[in-house]
């Protein structure tokens, strides 16, 4: 499953990072590692970009870049 | 005590309180924002203490010490190459874990030093206990607790540096990251290595280097390569080897592994000295953001946001337009009383004041609109309209963050292009820098209020507004033109980090408004001021012209035929012919006048030009005026005041030029299809300036310059002959 199936309100674990080089590297420096939760708190209004919390701040991304994080573990 | 100069470098992740504590230290004021990449640029200040001078530099934010977008190869570079003595690293106590991650890299270089917790009251309110010392032994750093805004901690932080800058610290650095077993290897591996292969001094640290060669830092291949010459290249397989082994062991990229290893220590750390007494009470900023990026309400009270901002900057402004009016007119008549008359008082009344005069009205519209986008920064606003705007901005092509220069982009284009540092992606920026000149800036304001004030009358909002919404919708075409021509790619990923809501500190938007409008002021004062003085010689020049009339015979002429008929008359008659006499002879004095500019400088030059312009509508003096623009737009209006008017009575001047525009052979038509050249066509000379300086090369500004005029030429072709074809 991937972050961007996510529902508003629902939280996840990562699993595992896609994405090309320099781009993956951003989004494991900003904290996408493997076991972190993340939470859905918004999609924007016209669906596109997501507002995602994690490690206690908030961090948006596109809907196409957030397709490319697997997560697992989804609860809420 | 010897005089000892001390280099500090604030550096830290986006939005954690640099420039705070920046001005905090140096008593300057340097812009603060609450949105991740308001310093776009290193800035210095100085300060003088215990017989140190200090130079302090403000960085822009990053998020690690992988160089990603410009403003972070600004900092790292500042970092790495200028080496200052201490670097103080500022983090955001509330969001600690992640920046730590910076600040394990910083340790990692093996410069002096300290760590800052800054926004320890947010960290506090969120039940969030750290403990310091505890940080400060586990990574062997001096660490202060500091509160930005309120200015808590700027003198244990002065102390810190003090004693940090003078101890002779050899760093031992035992505890540092742990790569784990087979990255470590590789490393001292690699260390090995190099010490082998060269003892040429090499820029960097030789762990650091070989960490970031594992990493497949570009920069520092290409500094080991140019210092450790002719061996680096071999230095470069090895690591490539290296990189390879364990690629291939991990199934995985080096890089990602030792990231994933930085943060597993961190975690070690947080879990060590975090304490989390209370569980987080309600979120003022989440509650906010339930509201304004809500999914019926966002798009509404974005727009409403939008239209306020202009409504104010111009409702609110025409108050103090019409005292600035006023003391203007008062300021020629008494200069013009004063000063003796000839070239000079010439100069200063119709030149100086006149032209400076009428720019320098604008003044209350551009501090109004600067202290809205102030206040959309500091609140924390502008992040969350990117949010809300990427996905229109999609459409053109640009990223969500682009929609912030290009807001800024109404008020002035300058700062607005130097606020496209924050996009990583090199054709996001340039895109954006291109079609920014697009979004018309309040320095055309006066141009289209002079115009469509004098030919729509009560319309006029509304045909303003067209033109501004000409210019967007040119801006879209332009941007998804070029995107799929010029800068073809993908538009930059969007990772942009959400900053809690603050209520801005009061000094620190006027500080930023004046930031922005002090360069709008220094334009009134340089530019602007040479540029009138020019066009007025221009046009008062050469100062004896061959008439086509001898006006002065003609003058004497009327004066002598109604001396008799004056001298015979009584009362009331007596008066009517006087008015009659003077009349005749002024109606003379303007025609006079107005041939002479005609066959000034400046009028030849408009006459050179007129096969250019008259197919848009343009007479020579437009042409003159459009001209003399390039300067800064607002000369258009001066200039159009100096050509249009000469000879009119020197207090009822604006008004006067409107009635004179009414009264050439100006039409609605050829006025709007003005305005709309006036929007589109070359970007003001500071703009260019800024565009050769933030793309780094002439060939873009010279792009922009000749693309802007062409398709301003077209747009207002299609407009001036498509509206004479309907009859208009
Ligand atoms: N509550 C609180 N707010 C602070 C503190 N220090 C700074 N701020 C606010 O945090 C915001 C960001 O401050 P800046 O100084 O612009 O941050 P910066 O690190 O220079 O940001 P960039 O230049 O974008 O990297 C501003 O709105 C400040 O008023 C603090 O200790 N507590
Ligand atoms: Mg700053």
């Amino acid at each position: 499953m991937n972050l961007s199936d996510l529902k508003e309100g629902q939280t996840a674990t990562v699993a595992r990072v896609g994405g090309d080089g320099p781009f993956r590297r951003r989004l494991l420096e900003m904290g996408f590692l493997r076991g972190t939760e993340v939470y859905v708190e918004k999609y924007a209004p016209l669906r596109d970009p997501i507002e995602l919390i994690l490690k206690g701040y908030h961090l948006s991304l596109r809907v196409d870049e957030a397709a490319r994080i697997e997560v697992e573990e989804v609860k809420g | 005590m010897s005089q000892k100069s001390i280099t500090i470098a604030l550096a830290g992740n986006p939005n954690s309180g640099k420039s705070t504590i920046f001005n905090n230290l140096t008593g300057t004021r340097q812009k603060v924002g609450n949105w991740p990449g308001v310093t776009v640029e290193k800035k210095e200040g100085h300060l003088k203490t215990n017989g140190c001078d200090l130079t302090v530099v403000d960085l822009p934010g990053t998020y690690s010490l992988t160089a990603y977008s410009i403003e972070e190869i600004v900092a790292r570079n500042f970092i790495l190459d200028e080496k200052p003595d201490v670097v103080v690293d500022i983090i955001d106590a509330s969001n600690l874990e992640r920046n730590l991650y910076l600040a394990t890299q910083l340790r990692e270089l093996d410069t002096k030093v300290i760590f800052v917790l800054n926004m320890a009251d947010l960290a506090r309110a969120r039940g969030v206990k750290i403990d310091a010392d505890k940080l400060s032994e586990l990574l062997d750093v001096p660490v202060v607790f500091t509160v930005g805004n309120k200015n808590k901690g700027t003198r244990d932080l002065l102390e810190k540096i003090m004693s940090v800058a003078e101890a002779e610290i050899d760093f031992p650095r035992t505890r540092r990251v742990y790569y784990g077993k087979d990255i470590e290897k590789a490393v001292s591996e690699l260390s090995e290595f190099i010490k082998e292969k060269t003892t040429a001094e090499l820029p960097y640290h030789i762990r650091w280097a070989a960490i970031k060669l594992l990493e497949n830092d570009g920069i520092v291949k290409e500094r080991i390569l140019q210092s450790a010459n002719p061996q680096g290249e071999a230095i470069l397989q090895e690591a490539e080897l290296k990189r390879q082994r364990l690629r291939d062991f991990f199934d995985e990229e080096p890089e990602i592994v030792m990231t994933d290893h930085r943060y597993g220590f961190i975690a070690g750390i947080v879990k060590e000295l975090v304490k989390t007494v209370s569980k987080q009470r309600v979120d003022v900023s989440r509650q906010i953001d339930q509201v304004l990026t809500n999914r019926l309400l966002g798009l509404p009270i974005f727009v409403f946001f939008i239209w306020a901002m202009f409504q104010l900057t111009f409702s609110l402004g025409a108050y103090p337009m019409d005292w600035i009016d006023a003391g203007v007119g008062w300021l020629g008549e008494g200069a013009g009383q004063i000063l003796p008359e000839g070239i000079f008082r010439d100069m200063i009344v119709d030149g100086i004041i006149a032209g400076v005069g009428s720019v320098a009205i604008f003044l209350p519209n551009i501090l109004i609109l600067f202290f809205c986008i102030a206040l959309f920064e500091d609140t924390g606003y502008m992040a969350r309209a990117a949010f809300l705007m990427d996905k229109v901005m999609h459409l053109i092509g640009l990223h969500g963050k682009s929609f912030i220069p290009m807001l800024m982009g109404f008020g002035c284009n300058a700062p607005a292009i130097m606020a496209t540092r924050t996009l990583e992606s090199e054709k996001d920026r340039i895109l954006t820098i291109l079609i920014n000149p697009l979004m018309s800036c309040a320095a055309r304001l006066p141009v289209y209020i002079l115009l469509a004030g004098a030919f729509f009358g009560a319309k006029a909002g509304n045909v303003i507004f067209s033109i501004y919404a000409l210019g967007i919708v040119l801006a879209i075409s332009i941007g998804r033109l070029f995107r799929s021509t010029l800068l073809r790619g993908k538009v930059a990923p969007f990772v942009m980090e959400l900053p809690p809501y603050r209520v801005p500190m009061f000094k620190g938007l006027l500080i930023h408004m004046w930031d922005r409008s002090k360069i709008f002021l220094r334009k009134i004062g340089g530019v602007i001021l040479v540029g009138s003085v020019v066009v007025w010689f221009l046009s008062a020049f050469p100062r004896e012209v061959q008439f086509s009339r001898d006006y002065e015979a003609e003058i004497a002429g009327i004066s002598d035929h109604y001396r008799p008929l004056i001298s015979a008359a009584h009362g009331d008659l007596r008066e009517r012919l006087l008015g009659k006499r003077d009349e005749a002879i002024s109606a003379l004095e303007i025609l006079q006048a107005r041939e002479k500019v005609e066959r000034s400088y400046i009028g030849r030059l408009g006459k050179v030009l007129t096969p250019v312009f008259a197919p848009i509508g343009m007479d020579w003096r437009g042409s003159v005026a459009v001209l003399t623009g390039f300067v800064a737009k607002e000369i258009v209006v001066s200039t159009m005041g100096v050509l249009y008017t000469v000879g009119a009575d020197e207090d009822e001047k604006s008004e006067a030029l409107k009635v004179a525009l009414r009264k050439s052979n100006m039409t609605p038509l050829s006025a709007y299809a003005m305005m709309t050249f006036v929007l589109i066509y070359v970007p003001c000379l500071a703009t260019v300036a800024v565009i050769r300086r933030e793309t780094n090369s002439w060939k873009w500004a010279a792009f922009s310059i000749t693309y802007s005029t062409t398709l301003a030429w077209l747009v207002a072709f299609i407009i001036y002959q498509g509206g004479r074809m309907l009859g208009l």
